[in-house]
């Protein structure tokens, strides 16, 4: 009886969410993507991917389409869900390509499902545009999959920057050289803190406690417990959203304030601000904001309107600055040769909200943040070193009630 | 330390039974597999939110407000969609495969218009998230808030189906719905009862999860699931049991995470729940034979 309760529970099918309308070939852009809309990665695909697309479409199309050549064409926009699962990702990507003969492909969400899709989008020569993906993995395979551009750096990167951020305090004596590291026991967790336990004890550092804990943990106060207990002063956790959320919940009553607090993916979820109000002060955490940068506050307002909520202040400004690449790589090219639109991407120069973006090897050079803290209920880029870097705050303000 | 890591993990524990104890009612006594029950934790965690921060209503008076609602609502599934299978099932096992599939689909409903409504998004709020110090220890004041409300859930109704006539009645359909009926008991009424009294409980505890978890519209499967393992190991229909076995897992996933590894979390419930099911396949406090 459970044993088919639970098999039900596997093999859930779920009917694609399609939006197909009638096709006529040349005057009409047809785009295409899969993506989470139910199941685990729902949660981050809804936050930081599907408001751009259906934003980036939404501008395009009022201004009366992609140009192509001489002409403005309307873009149709073809989505499945593809649950979650990578399997079903990797099919509504043929599916597609072959049935519905899309134009061009937009990504799926995250690191898992964007490298399942990579050799389709590859076989096809579709250019993969991830935004939503940090592997080390981006360098080798941006050069087996020329087409694959991996705009959101990989995980020594992020790591380098936040342990460069960490020396400098530890020399200025503002912190000691214990650090407590848990992680999720999944992709994104195991991938940063593998790459974090060889940065830190690179740099010096003594690793008081490294722990990793199963997906869906509902109660972090033990491992909370045992990083205060380990007496470091610096605390890092890769986590997922609604980890990070209890994390910061259960720090905040157990009077747990190290210097230097580092939570994963959800501190630049617009939710997390709302949710924390000013105890998010003096939390660090993957991507930030320029203070100064008019254009990303600009994306940051329409981002309001149009969704009632903020954009992620680490993965949403990327990825729109990767869809305004695509937009002007189609303009300069003139035609939807995506062989061409791919050369183009890869060698041109583009026009974005985080300024003038050039790529090399694929992948984005100086121009967004790796690491943010939230300064003044603002998430400030603190790292790596360049125009309108943050300051970091040390220590970490004490939680107020 | 060890004090505080056990009152985390009681806590913990309370949380797990409060979410399976609803289930109990309705798989052990309406004999309804509701696979669609974590669906309606996680829509009334979603009313919880939208009374905080869209009218400003304080949570605890939506845990009065919810769980009638859930009553209701679940009361009327259960005559319209869950009766004619009850009334065409001709033995109990096929009553269970049939409301399985049932609520299957119902799951699909529910997850489809919360997803239509709110989005995939994660939501979350912040309510009594306030440390209290007991003998030392720190516990958040929501968490705390949903164990002592687990624990009177269910010594209450432990009381209420051991001491009354009424509960007579339910744990009498509970054992044998066919002698029942011999004796004068209208099963069908006590049966919808039984699940309508399953759904408020469920809401209850969505209402109180929503005070301290993040949650989006597609996480009703992992409290199905986590429900599922409570009831099994507590014993079918058995609130104690789920109490108890709630308690369990917490204080072991607790002493798990602080004392070997926060990694085997996971392993060690499953395994715990294998030994129950090795040595009593009934449940901690199951009957013996069904």
């Amino acid at each position: 009886m459970i044993g088919l309760g639970l098999r039900l529970l596997g093999a859930t099918a779920v009917a694609a969410l399609a939006f197909a309308l009638p096709a006529s070939a040349q005057d009409k852009v047809k785009i295409g993507y899969a993506i989470s809309k139910t199941g685990p990665n729902a949660g981050g695909a809804s936050i930081t991917q599907i408001p751009n697309y259906e934003m980036w479409v939404k501008e395009v199309n009022d201004k009366g389409g992609l140009k192509v050549g001489d002409k403005r064409m309307p873009i149709e926009v073809i989505e499945y869900d593809d649950r979650s699962n990578s399997e079903e990702a990797v099919r509504a990507v043929e599916r597609l390509v072959t049935q519905d003969k899309v134009d061009l492909l937009f990504p799926p969400w995250g690191t898992g499902l964007n490298l399942a899709v990579g050799p389709v989008f590859n076989k096809y020569g579709y250019p993969q545009l991830t935004f939503s993906a940090v592997t080390d993995r981006a360098p080798e395979l941006a050069k087996r999959w020329p087409n694959s551009f991996w705009m959101l750096g990989t995980s020594k990167q992020y790591v380098d920057a936040l342990t460069g951020l960490l020396k400098k305090m530890r020399d200025e004596g503002k912190i000691g050289p214990n650090i407590a590291m848990i992680s999720i026991a999944d992709g994104f967790g195991i991938d940063l803190s593998q790459a974090a336990r060889k940065g830190f004890t690179d740099a010096g550092f003594k690793l008081a406690y490294d722990k990793s804990y199963p997906i869906g943990t509902q109660d972090l106060s033990p491992l909370i417990g045992e990083a205060q207990r380990s007496g470091a002063d610096t605390f890092v956790a890769f986590s997922y959203p609604p980890d990070t959320m209890a994390l910061t919940d259960q720090s905040k009553v157990a009077s747990y304030a190290p210097k230097v607090m580092f939570l994963g993916v959800g501190v630049g979820f617009p939710m997390y601000a709302q949710r924390f109000g000013a105890n998010v002060e003096g939390i660090m955490s993957l991507g930030g904001w320029s203070k100064d940068n008019a254009s990303t506050a600009a994306y940051a307002k329409k981002h309001e309107e149009m969704f009632k909520r903020g954009p992620d202040r680490w993965g949403s400004q990327i990825g729109y600055a990767s869809l305004q690449m695509l937009e002007q790589a189609i303009e300069r090219v003139g035609k939807l040769d995506r062989a061409a639109i791919t050369k183009e991407l890869q060698t041109g120069t583009f026009d974005t909200v985080l300024g003038k973006v050039k790529l090399v090897d694929n992948m984005m050079q100086d121009n967004f943040w790796l690491i943010g803290q939230w300064q003044d209920g603002f998430f400030v880029g603190v790292a790596p070193q360049r125009a309108g870097v943050g300051a970091p705050v040390v220590p970490k303000p004490a939680w107020k009630n | 330390m060890l004090f505080e890591v056990t009152l985390s993990g009681v806590t913990l524990g309370g949380m797990y039974a409060l979410v399976a104890m609803g289930l109990t009612l309705q798989y052990g006594v309406a004999r309804i597999m509701n696979l669609s029950y974590g669906e309606l934790l996680i829509a009334a965690a979603f009313a919880a939110l939208w009374f905080y921060s869209g009218l400003a209503i304080n949570p605890m008076i939506g845990l009065l407000v919810v769980p009638p609602i859930a009553f209701g609502v679940s009361y009327a599934i259960y005559r319209v969609l869950l009766q004619p299978l009850v009334r065409r099932a001709k033995t109990r096992d096929a009553l269970e495969v049939d409301s399985i599939l049932a609520t299957f689909g119902l799951l699909f409903v529910i997850q489809g218009v919360m997803l239509a409504i709110f989005g995939g998004a994660y939501f979350s709020y912040s309510f009594l998230a306030v440390p209290l110090k007991i003998a030392g220890a720190t516990v958040a004041a929501n968490r705390l808030l949903a164990l002592v409300l687990a624990v009177a859930i269910g010594l209450g109704l432990y009381l209420g189906l051991t001491r009354t006539r009424i509960g007579t009645a339910v744990r009498a359909v509970a054992v044998d719905p066919v002698a029942a009926q011999l004796v004068a008991i209208d099963v069908r009424t006590v049966s919808a009862l039984a699940f309508a009294l399953g759904g408020a409980l469920v809401a209850s505890a969505g209402v109180l999860v929503s005070m301290f978890l993040t949650f989006n519209a597609n996480l009703g499967v992992v409290f199905t699931l986590k429900a599922l393992v409570v009831i099994i190991m507590g014993g079918v229909g058995n609130l104690l049991g789920a109490l108890i076995a709630g308690l369990i897992l917490g204080l072991v996933e607790n002493y798990v995470a602080v004392f070997i590894d926060p990694g085997l979390t996971l392993a060690a419930t499953y395994a715990i729940f294998l030994i129950v099911l090795l040595v009593r396949p009934q449940g901690l406090l199951g009957r013996s034979s069904r």
